[in-house]
């Protein structure tokens, strides 16, 4: 279970972070990578420019598959309604029996 | 943790629930039957006569397992658990909706589920397999995917149903992290249950399923997407 990464110190950091602060270091720690990339030259500068937008359109994608798929997917649950219905009859007949007035509101 | 003492406090609010809260009681005691539990209703002052049902479900079922704890007039949901909190003698608490939408038949997969991981939250998903909703149409569907990917990517929450409020909490636990929430509605449910995440308590899931018997009423329309961004945001912020 012991994380040899997570020092006691992290740990602290990591727990008391809010959350909006660990999204911003993330971006800092991807934005710091893109400008190590434009000062190293290793793709061509003109594609490195570009990689924010992929970035960001790659994460719409994402996002839009994830709620298509989700929409999909969706999971129904039709008889559920009629074994409510159920419950609600065998309910009644009880509580009618029992003196508990269930007349409909 | 020795099953046979442990006590489940099962907190209801209502308001206006006079056939359903008498519904709900039966079930309960129906899908219950080996366990030790009582039932805390929190009604505020529903105008419906739904205390007097509450009243003749004591003399039936006794009122050491059905409390009556009502509160004037309608003063919201988290003071409504804070409330039936303060009354509950069980070493667990379960929040469930009185409207029928959460079935008492799911109660002891709940507890199962706690005693199996030891968990401190088991809280019900209507999202994935075994789960399931009934009720909505595609817009709606739509509507809660969307809101559901969002929140996924903004908060890492950790659980696949945010805004449920189908769920099973240690006593000790509940008592903490309803203490730190300030949110109303639904994103009160999601508040609850991110904070509980980043304090680091074990939370595990059971798929429900959801009948949404209030057709038409679907409340969802542009302001409700707006507190909806603004809890997000807020939750971003501030856990």
């Amino acid at each position: 279970m012991a994380d040899p990464f997570m020092t006691p110190e992290l740990v602290f950091i990591a727990n008391s972070m809010k959350h909006v602060l660990k999204l911003l270091s993330l971006l800092v720690v991807i934005s710091a990578l893109w400008i190590g990339l434009l000062q190293a030259s290793i793709i061509p500068q003109s594609h490195t420019w570009l990689l924010p937008i992929y970035f960001i359109v790659s994460l719409g994608c994402y996002g839009l598959l994830m709620v298509g798929v989700g929409l999909m997917r969706f999971p129904t649950c039709p008889q559920e309604a009629l074994l409510l219905q159920q419950d609600i009859a065998e309910a009644k007949d009880f509580l009618k029996q029992k003196g508990v007035d269930v007349g409909s509101d | 943790m020795d099953a046979e003492k442990n006590k489940y406090s099962i907190i209801v609010p209502t308001y206006n629930e006079r056939l359903n809260i008498a519904l709900i009681v039966y079930l309960i005691f129906k899908h219950l039957r080996d366990v030790d539990f009582e039932i805390i209703v929190v009604d505020d002052g529903s105008p419906d006569g739904t205390q007097e049902i509450v009243k003749q479900l004591q003399k039936l079922y006794g009122e050491d397992r059905i409390l009556l704890r009502p509160r004037a007039k309608k003063l919201g949901l988290g003071t409504a658990y804070i409330h039936g909190l303060k009354h509950a003698s069980g070493n667990f608490v379960v929040i469930m909706d009185a409207d029928l939408s959460h079935h008492p038949k799911y109660l002891p997969s709940f507890i199962k589920k706690q005693l199996e991981t030891g968990a401190s939250i088991v809280t019900g998903t209507r999202y994935v397999t075994g789960g399931g909703v009934h009720g909505w149409n595609l817009m709606r569907k739509l509507t809660s995917r969307g809101a559901n990917v969002l929140a996924q990517t903004l908060l890492w929450p950790g659980v696949s149903d945010l805004t449920g409020s189908f769920r099973l909490y240690k006593k000790s636990v509940l008592e903490d992290v309803i203490s730190s929430c300030v949110s109303k509605g639904y994103v009160f449910q999601m508040e609850m249950i991110v904070r509980a995440s980043r304090k680091g308590y074990h939370i595990e899931e059971v798929p429900i399923t959801f009948v949404d018997r209030v057709f038409g009423s679907s409340k969802l329309g542009g302001s409700e997407i707006v507190e909806y961004l603004k809890g997000l945001i807020y939750l971003m912020v501030t856990t």
